[in-house]
């Protein structure tokens, strides 16, 4: 097994942490890996994309049109504008924030409307949530990078251990409870064999009648 | 144990192994982190140099000395450096000495597309071109040895892919070499014509002993896979080619790419039925082949221009089409801009405002060009800004209604010798000095002006009125402005521009991403108030936007810089 990954998202969102976190989790798997990132220029609130690739062996830093496996968007627009870049059968794990770019708040362009349904009108597989409302009930919203692992991580198809053991790898110590708070929260939202996706507000009204339903057992016991 | 790293993590990895002693380089993307990266080894002395001619001449005077040396620059940079290049071809080193050069095909994040490869030819050095982080460590490494056994500096020739690329590298522990004695000899060392005249000669017997030696050197390989087709690569062009082509072709790659290695790229041309050269940006190696009589392709399937990729090479040399979904949708594009905060963003609205003439530099200053300040006229290379508004207004007489643009780091690098050319020679411009303390496009290096070395010691940082003082400049045209007080900064600029004598404005105020820079809570648009009349979007401040007609201010980006609240008519942001 081998896959070819893009992060993408707008500068200064954090996709750094995140390709470190899947660098760590593919070594940690034994593969051989190359990251491709973007630096310079365009950091400055410009669209930013990096390049995971690992398998047996990998020559190309790069991921060309149709050849990803999987893409995770930081922003919803950023989803769509590399889309062609997905490999058929791909998915595409996006968080549903938009920012509008120059043009948009100039005015010279719109931000389309509708675009997780018309992705899916074409036949990828999308993934998306709210990652910075995950973030959010996590602790910060800096935790958006690591809330995306987690509605990754089924798709990814690692072994969970290895997941947690690379996002301990790759955050510091002091804010390792928020991150797993926000990699388990992703990881709920997104869950395994399919691509439904439940919302932040349902994941926590089940969660919170559990702890009621726990509690209810707690005294009657 | 193996470790993931950036290619120009590895340099510095190699550089430390090889047990070199000092690096001085000038910041440019994407060569930038070699020199971070080697800063934090205290076994290494690192600088930031003000330019890459002074960096190439600290680490020539460092080589002469007997200590292994190196210098880090990206392509434009070498240009500033070219001179000291050549000569060191003549003196030689003493201790090894490597220069790094990382090219950016694609322009990522710069002005031009040169192709580094010619300066190896014309200053007549050996160039080695690794593919990837493991081949930059590996490569760095050997260089020293080399560069010591031929008495001749290498260009390690790097690109944006390999440097910002991460990939698998096998570390080892540094090597000591004691720093070698220093042997005076002015017929090696000082370059007037009679000793010159000497060292040319030796010049021309070392690259033709490196020719021989690049026939049989652990730079190149070849991969022969009993095929029809041989490509003769290098770089990450090579890694590309391997992807597309896989063992359906054989490869000569060449680590060492000049002095050519003759006799290998004949033998290897002669096994098969149909050679092509893959390489990007100039047929470099191509009409080296077709020079010694080979009948090659290359440039006639492939493009001069731009970055290579896998499917680059597929589609151009197997007529495969990439297969992918694409949406019937205009998706905006989203350009880089000033960041929020950004003290550049208000000097711009004003150029704008006041019709000016602007002559603009590199540096995150440049992005005034973009709409909807579109304050620029010219953008050229570091330092033009200065030399070149000079040469406008002796032609054109409009130093009312012009300035020139530059940085804190970008006017030490080499924007300071043009301003002594206008005090010198009658010019009465008008220069802005943006200084926000820092290296701000290359991601925060320090500079003369900063108070900090590469190591983080403070040191007495240059300050800019002494040098416009010492320059010429008279004591009550040089100001020193708040770039967020638009009226201010209009007013001083109007009274400089009436003023028939050069005047430097400084615009003092650190960049907003500095760790130490304190922010105000953001600002938000009393709807009530706001008539949606847009003037808050005349400064390009990507937090704001337009929402049912009104102005609304993204609170989470927002930095409560205080220039939008200045440009409202009614007083509506707060």
């Amino acid at each position: 097994m081998g896959k070819n990954i893009m992060i993408v998202g707008v500068g200064g969102q954090g996709s750094l942490l995140a390709s470190r976190i899947l660098g760590n989790a593919v070594m940690l798997e034994g593969y051989d890996v190359k990251v491709s990132e973007v630096h310079g220029m365009s950091q400055r609130g410009g669209s930013v994309v990096t390049y995971v690739k690992f398998g047996e062996k990998v020559a190309s830093p790069v991921i060309c049109k149709g050849e990803a496996d999987i893409i995770m968007s930081f922003e919803l627009l950023e989803a769509a504008r590399w889309v062609s870049y997905l490999k058929k059968g791909g998915t595409i794990i996006t968080n549903t924030q938009q920012i509008n770019p120059m043009p948009v708040i100039t005015g010279a362009a719109e931000y389309p409307s509708e675009l997780v349904e018309k992705m899916q009108a074409k036949g990828v597989n999308v993934i998306a949530a709210d990652a910075l409302s995950i973030a959010r009930e996590a602790g910060s919203e800096k935790a958006v990078n690591v809330a995306l692992i987690g509605l990754m991580s089924h798709a990814l198809g690692f072994d969970r251990e290895t997941l947690v053991k690379a996002i301990k790898m790759s955050v510091p110590e002091k804010f390792l409870e928020l991150n797993m708070k926000a990699f388990e929260l992703g990881e709920q939202v997104a869950p395994a064999g399919n691509s439904r996706v439940i919302s932040l507000q349902q994941l926590l009204a089940v969660s919170q009648n559990e702890l009621t339903e726990n509690k209810k057992q707690e005294v009657s016991t | 144990m193996k470790k993931l790293m950036l290619g120009n993590e590895a340099v510095a990895r190699g550089l430390y192994e090889a047990g070199v002693k000092l690096v001085s380089s000038y910041p440019g993307t994407p060569s930038t982190e070699v020199t971070e990266a080697v800063a934090k080894y205290d076994e290494v002395y690192a600088e930031w140099a003000p330019n890459e001619k002074v960096a190439l001449e600290v680490a020539l005077g460092a080589a002469i000395g007997g200590g292994r040396s190196f210098c880090g620059m990206k392509h434009v940079g070498l240009n500033v450096a070219a001179d000291p290049l050549f000569i060191t071809s003549y003196t030689g080193i003493n201790g090894g000495m490597v220069i790094g050069v990382a090219d950016d095909p694609g322009m990522h994040s710069s002005q031009n597309e040169q192709d580094s490869r010619h300066y190896a030819r014309a200053a007549k050095l050996p160039i080695v071109e690794p593919s990837d982080s493991g081949e930059c460590l590996e490569f760095t490494k050997l260089a020293y040895k080399y560069s010591e056994e031929f008495d001749t500096p290498f260009i390690l020739r790097l690109n944006t892919r390999v440097s910002h690329s991460q990939s698998l590298v096998e570390t080892s522990d540094r090597i000591e070499y004691e720093v070698k004695p220093y042997e005076k000899s002015a017929a090696k060392h000082v370059m007037m014509p009679a000793n010159a005249r000497g060292r040319h000669v030796v010049v021309e017997e070392r690259l033709e002993a490196l020719s021989k030696f690049a026939c049989d050197c652990p730079f190149n390989k070849v991969i022969d896979n009993n095929t029809k087709l041989g490509i003769i690569t290098s770089g990450p062009s090579f890694v590309y080619a391997l992807e597309a082509f896989g063992d359906s072709a054989s490869y000569l790659k060449l680590g060492l790419v000049y002095p050519f290695a003759d006799e290998l790229i004949k033998e290897f041309a002669s096994k098969y039925e149909r050679v092509i050269v893959i390489e990007e940006l100039d047929a470099f190696i191509e009409e080296h082949c077709k020079a010694i009589g080979l009948n090659v392709e290359g440039k006639n399937l492939l493009p001069n221009i731009g970055e290579f990729s896998q499917e680059l090479i597929a589609e151009k040399l197997l007529g495969k089409k990439a297969e992918f979904v694409s949406l019937d949708e205009n998706i905006p594009v989203r350009p880089p801009v000033l960041c929020p905060g950004c003290p550049h963003r208000g000097i711009f609205y004003i150029f704008k405002k006041l019709g000016l003439y602007v002559s603009g530099d590199i540096g995150c200053y440049t992005l005034g060009a973009a709409a909807p300040l579109s304050a620029m006229d010219t953008t050229l290379c570091m330092g033009a800004s200065i030399s070149a508004l000079h040469g406008y207004n002796k032609i054109r007489g409009e130093e009312n209604k012009s300035v020139a643009v530059i940085g804190d780091s970008t006017f030490m690098h080499s924007g300071m010798t043009g301003l002594a050319n206008i005090t010198y020679n009658k010019g009465n411009s008008t220069v802005v000095i943006v200084d926000n303390s820092i290296t701000g496009m290359t991601g925060h290096q320090q500079n003369p002006c900063t108070g900090f070395t590469l190591k983080g010691e403070p040191v007495h940082g240059i300050m800019l009125e002494n040098i416009a003082r010492a320059a010429g400049v008279a004591d009550e045209h040089i100001r020193i402005v708040d770039p967020n007080n638009l009226k201010e900064v209009e007013k001083v600029l109007k009274e400089e521009l009436n003023s028939n004598t050069p005047s430097v404005i400084i615009c003092r105020k650190p960049c907003a991403l500095l760790k130490y820079v304190k922010h105000n809570p953001p600002v938000s648009v009393d709807t009530d108030k706001c008539i949606g009349c847009k003037a808050c979007m005349k400064i390009g401040c990507p937090c704001i936007s337009i929402v049912n007609g009104k102005a609304k201010i993204d609170a989470t980006l927002c930095v409560g810089c205080g220039l939008c609240p200045q440009m409202c008519p009614k007083d509506a942001i707060k």
